[in-house]
C-alpha cells in the first residue's frame, strides 16, 4: 500500500508542464529559424520569407516539410548508431536544460500551488552546465560518426571551442554565485527581485557570459564547427533530412535557452523592473501569466540580439577565438571574480 | 599635378594601422558594437524590393520588349511578309513564309500579300528593335513587356498567334491595351 500512495496530482501536474514546455521551446525554436531569416532579411535590406502564409509565418512549417520529405542518407562508412545517436543527443541536451528554469511566479489551481519550473533542484545552473557541456558530444559524435575529414575537423573544432569557452562562462557565473549563495535557479531569480538585477552589480560577468554564450551555441562570430567556406558544412555534413534538422533545431533550442538562462541569471528573469506587483493585488494566476510575458519577452530580446550579432559580425579565425577565449576572456572572469569576492566579502563582513 | 606630391587613386584612402591591439580593442567589444549600430541602421532602412508578381517595376518609355505584329484600325494584319525584318535581325531569329490572299480574305489582310507563317525566336532575340525600323508597314514593334519563363526551349519560339496583337474590332480595350505607348506616336 506504501508504494501506491503516490502524488497522483504531481506527476501528472509536472508531465504537463513538461509537455508545455518541451512545446514552447519546439515553437520558439521553429520561429526562430523564420526570424533568423526575417532578421537576416532586414539587416541586408531584404524583406526575409513573405511568401508562405500572410508576413510568410507558415515559412518555418514549410521548411520543416521539407526536411521531413528529404532522402534520408546514412553514409556506408559510417558507424550507423553513433551517426543516429549524434543529433538525438543534441536534440535531448538541448531540451534538458529547460528543465531547471523558473518560468514564473507558480500558479494556483484549486488550492494547490503550482511551480512552473519542471525541478527546482539545488544545483540548478550546475544541472545546465553539465547539460551544455554533454551538447558537445552530439557534435562530436555525429562529427566521428560521419567517416568524413572535415566532419571531424568541425567536431573536433567544436569541441575544443565549447570546452575552451565554458571555462571563462563559469568563472563569470561565479560572479553572480557569491551574490546569491545559492545554486537554485529560483533563488537566484529571488534574489534579483529582492535586490535589484545582477546585470548592475556584475556587468563584466554578465559581458563574459554573454560572449560564451554566444560560442557555446555556435552562433556568429563563433560558427567555427560549421564555418561553411572552409569545413563545407561542418559537422553535419553527411547528415540529411530530419537529422539534419535535428542538428539545426537543437542549435536555435540551444539558442533560446541560453538566452532565457541569461535572462535569468543577469536580467532578473520572471521580474518586471522598477515596480512591486506584488502590490497589485492581482489574482495570482494572472501575475503568472505577466511574468512569463516578461521572461519570454525579455529572452526574445536577447535571441535577436544574438541574430543582430549573427548577421553583423564575421567568423573568427580559429587562433584568434582561442586567443579570445583563454588570453582574453578567462583572465577578464578572473579579475572579475575576485574583485566581486573582495567586495562582497567586505560589504557583508 | 605638382612634383613630389603622391599620386593617389582616391581621397578617401587612409594608411592602415599596423599597431598591434591593446587590451580592450582584442576584446572587440567597442568595435562590434559600432558595427552592429551600422546593421541597425539598415534594418530600419526602407526596402528597394520590388514585390514581382504583386508590383511591377514601371518600364522606361523607350524599352523594348517583346514583339507584337500590328494591325489596322478594321483589324487586317498589315505585315505583307516582305522579309525586311527577317533581313535586319542580327540574331537571325525571325523566320516567315508568305502565301497570297485569297478572295474573302480582305477583312484579315490588308494587302494581297500576308505572312503565313510568322515566328520570332525568343532565345535568339535580342531585342534591338531593328526589325521594328525595317518595317515598311508599321507591322512589328516591340512592346513594353518581356517574353515570361517557359519550361521548354519549344516555348521560347513564338508562333503568328502569339505575337498577333487584338483585333481592335473583336477586343478594342486588349488592342489599345497591347498598344500602349505606340498608340500615341
Amino acid at each position: 500500500m506504501y508504494l501506491l500512495a503516490i502524488d497522483w496530482f504531481f506527476i501528472i501536474e509536472k508531465l504537463l508542464l513538461i509537455v508545455c514546455i518541451v512545446t514552447l521551446s519546439m515553437v520558439v525554436a521553429m520561429y526562430s529559424t523564420y526570424g533568423e531569416r526575417k532578421v537576416a532579411g532586414f539587416f541586408q535590406d531584404r524583406l526575409g520569407p513573405n511568401r508562405a502564409g500572410p508576413f510568410g509565418l507558415l515559412q518555418p512549417l514549410a521548411d520543416a516539410g521539407k526536411l521531413f520529405f528529404k532522402e534520408e542518407i546514412i553514409p556506408l562508412a559510417s558507424s550507423k548508431f553513433l551517426f543516429i545517436l549524434g543529433p538525438a543527443l543534441a536534440m535531448i541536451t538541448a531540451l534538458l536544460t529547460s528543465a531547471v528554469i523558473p518560468w514564473s511566479t507558480p500558479l494556483q489551481i484549486g488550492d494547490r500551488v503550482v511551480p512552473l519550473q519542471i525541478a527546482d533542484i539545488n544545483v540548478g545552473i550546475l544541472f545546465v552546465f553539465a547539460a551544455v557541456s554533454v551538447g558537445v558530444y552530439g557534435i562530436m559524435i555525429g562529427g566521428w560518426a560521419s567517416n568524413n575529414k572535415f566532419s571531424l575537423l568541425a567536431g573536433i573544432r567544436g569541441a575544443s571551442q565549447m570546452v575552451s569557452y565554458e571555462l571563462p562562462m563559469g568563472l563569470a557565473l561565479l560572479g553572480v554565485l557569491l551574490f546569491v549563495g545559492d545554486l537554485r535557479m529560483s533563488s537566484i531569480v529571488q534574489s534579483q527581485i529582492d535586490n535589484g538585477w545582477h546585470v548592475f552589480y556584475q556587468p563584466i560577468g554578465f559581458i563574459v557570459f554573454f560572449v560564451c554564450a554566444l560560442a557555446e551555441c555556435n552562433r556568429t562570430p563563433f560558427d567555427l564547427p560549421e564555418a561553411e567556406s572552409e569545413l563545407n558544412f561542418g559537422y553535419h555534413q553527411e547528415y540529411s533530412s530530419m537529422k539534419l534538422g535535428f542538428y539545426l533545431f537543437a542549435e536555435y533550442i540551444n539558442m533560446f535557452i541560453s538566452c532565457v538562462v541569461m535572462t535569468c541569471l543577469f536580467f532578473g528573469g520572471y521580474d518586471i523592473p522598477f515596480v512591486n506587483e506584488a502590490e497589485w493585488g492581482l489574482h495570482p494566476n494572472l501575475l503568472a501569466l505577466i511574468g512569463f510575458a516578461v521572461i519570454m519577452g525579455k529572452s526574445l530580446f536577447f535571441v535577436f540580439v544574438f541574430m543582430w550579432i549573427r548577421w553583423t559580425v564575421p567568423r573568427f579565425r580559429f587562433d584568434q577565438l582561442m586567443n579570445l577565449g583563454w588570453k582574453k576572456l578567462i583572465p577578464l572572469a578572473l579579475v572579475n571574480m575576485v574583485i566581486s569576492a573582495a567586495l562582497i566579502l567586505w560589504l557583508k563582513k | 599635378m605638382e612634383m613630389g606630391v603622391k599620386m593617389q587613386l582616391t581621397n578617401k584612402s587612409k594608411q592602415v594601422d599596423r599597431k598591434p591591439m591593446t587590451f580592450l580593442e582584442s576584446l572587440y567589444l567597442w568595435n562590434i558594437a559600432k558595427g552592429m549600430m551600422i546593421t541597425l541602421k539598415h534594418f530600419f532602412r526602407k526596402k528597394p524590393t520590388i514585390q514581382y508578381p504583386e508590383q511591377e517595376r514601371p518600364f522606361s518609355k523607350v524599352f523594348r520588349g517583346l514583339h507584337i505584329l500590328n494591325r489596322d484600325e478594321e483589324g487586317r494584319e498589315r505585315c505583307t511578309a516582305c522579309g525586311l525584318c527577317a533581313v535586319a535581325c542580327p540574331a537571325e531569329a525571325i523566320t516567315m513564309e508568305a502565301a497570297e490572299r485569297e478572295n474573302g480574305e480582305e477583312h484579315l489582310y490588308r494587302e494581297e500579300k500576308y505572312a503565313a507563317k510568322y515566328e520570332i525566336n525568343m532565345l535568339r532575340c535580342i531585342f534591338c528593335g531593328y526589325c521594328e525600323e525595317a518595317c515598311p508597314k508599321d507591322a512589328i514593334y516591340l512592346s513594353q513587356t518581356f517574353a515570361p519563363a517557359n519550361y521548354g526551349r519549344t516555348g521560347f519560339i513564338y508562333k503568328k498567334g502569339d505575337l498577333l496583337i487584338p483585333n481592335p474590332v473583336e477586343d478594342p480595350e486588349g488592342y489599345k491595351k497591347a498598344l500602349g505607348d505606340k498608340a500615341t506616336k
